[in-house]
């Protein structure tokens, strides 16, 4: 048996819009074990952001309970919660959200800024490396503005994993990229699922989804839906097989 | 988050923004470069009243005739004159004043030969040399005995020198003529240049008192008495003496106001340096209403750039920045700007004062304290408009802070 790494329940979520209350999570349970691929699928609305934002230690809960790697997190405070940020999770951000006019490696660099413990030798070294993980050493000095969209997803990646964190959330990482690109990102998780990282994925698109090993359908801010997928699409294999010149 | 990771991130911060730091640091650097040059200009003209009035001699005391004007009403003029007794009154009784002269002036011509210049003739005793702080280039001074005060001569200013004489000629026994009067030329004053207004010292003939005041003038009352006080110190005593004296040669009785004035010149430093204080004062308000403004530009660019940057802050924070991380960074960044822009304003504030004092030859003086407070206040008004957006920013909740549009 596999060690939990997520673990809410009965988690809820409600916005105050001009006195009226917004309920946009109305009780969600489950739990996520390391080294698990999960796709939150669910339509526009359905409360997927809102939940992965709370997973990510960016927003909080109304009520109910989340633990994180052992970590009771409804208890901590503004600062702790950083901490936590800053050590054990890796976000992706569907917009990407580099720093503009600073270069690749530095943006990948951010998170250990704000980490004592890390040198600046270290913090190179874990840079250089991060960012030839996701394939992009040849423009490690480029800035946003110079780079695609698919290559800023991949220096948004290569950030979410400098802190070598216990789990990457992503929020519909693939959601502006064409579907060529959006295969190579997936194939880019894959592999990092492959060497043990668990990854929480919010997509809306079906084929992205049988990429990953399990999928959890939320609506109207239930989870209605979660089932194993015992044979993940490969998203390399995909790749080969599409047409060279094929963009959707 | 360690000082050098801070550094670095203002830094690059700065960098990545230099024209809103160069905008920033534009108020700054005019704020305090303008108190620097105001100051400076305020003090200078303060301090060059000042040198003025010492270089006539610090305890000078003078005597005029005429009551204070009271409600415009000017009384009866011709029983306040002076006489020569008021002045031997003085000498017989004074004991605060070293130094005493009669003084009576005359404006006309001073001709010799084709020569003629416009000049001013005063007689006056030989002490009027040690009051005036005055000394002789060349040649020598009459005496105060009665034949000396008599005698037809007279000392030269160096532009009456220059004006009546050829080059390479000598003065000295040569005579001259003032409203027809004969005047053997005895001495030369030595040079003392313009004043701080633009006057010209040498202008001037000195005459035996007795000479202008009969011979000249044909009359028998006195314009003015000047003396020095034996010390600037007891100079307030020395005016109270004289005033109890002329009372008695005046004989005025004891209920009558005084029918004269008496000024020294440390009372005139007093007011002059009054008047120059409120300049400064003046110059200052207006110095700080410019930093004020500067100060309200920062404020304003800080605000802006919070707000342009709040999606920075959201991510800083998301990937694990602390409130007081983003807040220091944003207080580092000010404190840089601030500083360096004080810096700069501190230079170009020296520079336009050198500027000024070189090129309207207006006297400058730069005093330490101008350049502290100028850039003490700047520097605070920078930082807390920087840093005061910059907490509002930090207290966002990291998701909130992304979503801002
Ligand atoms: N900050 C907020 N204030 C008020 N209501 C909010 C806020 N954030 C989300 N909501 C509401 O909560 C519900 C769930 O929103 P959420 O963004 O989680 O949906 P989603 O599943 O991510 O949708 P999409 O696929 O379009 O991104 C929506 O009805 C939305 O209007
Ligand atoms: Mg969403």
């Amino acid at each position: 048996m596999k060690n939990i790494c997520i673990k809410i329940e009965n988690l809820k979520r409600e916005f105050n819009v001009g006195g009226e209350i917004v309920r946009a999570l109305k009780g969600v349970s489950f739990s996520i074990y390391e080294g698990e691929f999960v796709a939150i699928m669910g339509a526009s609305g359905s409360g997927k952001s809102t939940m992965l934002n709370i997973l990510g230690c960016l927003d909080k809960p109304t009520s109910g309970s989340y633990e994180l790697d052992g970590v009771e997190i409804q208890k901590l405070n503004r600062d702790q919660l950083a901490e936590i940020r800053n050590t054990k999770i890796g976000f992706i951000f569907q917009s990407y959200n580099l720093l503009p006019r600073t270069s690749a490696l530095e943006n990948v660099e951010l998170p250990l800024f704000y980490n004592h413990a890390i040198s600046h030798e270290e913090r190179r070294e874990r840079a250089l490396k991060c960012i030839e993980l996701v394939g992009l050493q040849q423009r490690m000095y480029h800035t946003p503005a110079q780079l695609s969209g698919g290559q800023q997803q991949r220096v948004a990646t290569a950030r979410a994993l400098i802190n070598d964190p216990v789990v990457i959330l992503a929020d519909e990482a693939t959601g502006n990229l064409d579907t060529r690109t959006s295969y190579e990102i997936m194939g880019l998780f894959q592999t990092l699922n492959k060497q043990g990282k668990t990854i929480v994925f919010v997509t809306h698109e079906p084929d992205i989804a049988q990429m990953t090993s399990r999928s959890i359908t939320l609506k109207d801010g239930l989870v209605v839906k979660d089932e194993i997928n015992p044979n993940p699409v490969d998203a390399l294999a995909m790749l080969a097989a599409m047409p060279k010149d094929e963009t959707i | 988050m360690t000082a050098s990771n801070l550094i670095r991130i203002a830094w690059n911060a700065i960098a990545l923004n230099k024209m809103r730091t160069f905008l920033t640091m534009l108020g700054i650097i005019i704020g305090v470069g303008s108190v620097i040059t105001m100051l400076s200009i305020g003090e200078g003209s303060k301090q060059g009243i000042r040198e003025q009035i010492s270089t006539m001699g610090t305890n000078m005391i003078t005597i005029r005739p005429g009551a204070q004007n009271i409600g415009g009403v000017r009384m009866d003029n011709s029983s306040q004159r002076f006489t020569i007794a008021d002045v031997n009154a003085l000498e017989e009784e004074s004991t605060l004043l070293s130094f005493i002269s009669p003084m009576v002036s005359s404006n006309g011509q001073a001709i010799n030969g084709a020569n003629n210049w416009p000049t001013q003739i005063t007689g006056v005793f030989s002490d009027y040399m040690h009051i005036r702080k005055l000394s002789l280039s060349t040649g020598s001074m009459f005496d105060d005995s009665y034949e000396g005060l008599n005698s037809k001569v007279c000392i030269l200013g160096q532009t009456v020198v220059n004006n009546l004489f050829n080059a390479g000629e000598n003065p000295i026994g040569k005579t001259i003529r003032f409203k027809n009067i004969p005047l053997q030329v005895i001495g030369i004053l030595e040079p003392k240049g313009e004043n701080a207004a633009g006057q010209d010292q040498d202008n001037l003939m000195l005459a035996p008192f007795f000479t202008v005041q009969k011979r000249i003038l044909g009359i028998t009352y006195i314009s003015s008495i000047v003396a020095s006080a034996v010390s600037e110190e007891q100079s307030p005593e020395a005016v109270e003496e004289t005033r109890t004296i002329i009372r008695q040669s005046q004989k005025l009785r004891p209920n009558d106001a005084d029918n004269f004035r008496i000024f020294s010149m440390e009372e005139l430093i007093q007011t002059s340096s009054t008047t120059s204080e409120m300049l400064t004062v003046l110059l200052v308000v207006i110095a700080g209403i410019s930093l004020l403004i500067g100060g309200i530009g920062i404020m304003n660019i800080m605000y802006v750039s919070v707000k342009e940057r709040t999606r920075e802050i959201g991510l800083r924070m998301a990937v694990g920045g602390k409130s007081s991380d983003i807040l220091l960074q944003f207080l580092t960044e000010a404190i840089f700007i601030s500083f360096s822009g004080g810096l700069i304003g501190v230079i170009l504030g020296l520079t336009s004062s050198f500027l000024v004092s070189h090129f309207l030859q207006w006297p400058i003086v730069i005093t330490t304290y101008s350049i502290v407070i100028s850039f003490l206040v700047c520097v605070v008004t920078g930082v807390f408009f920087g840093w005061y957006p910059a907490r509002k920013a930090s207290n966002l909740d990291p998701i909130e802070a992304l979503r801002y549009e």
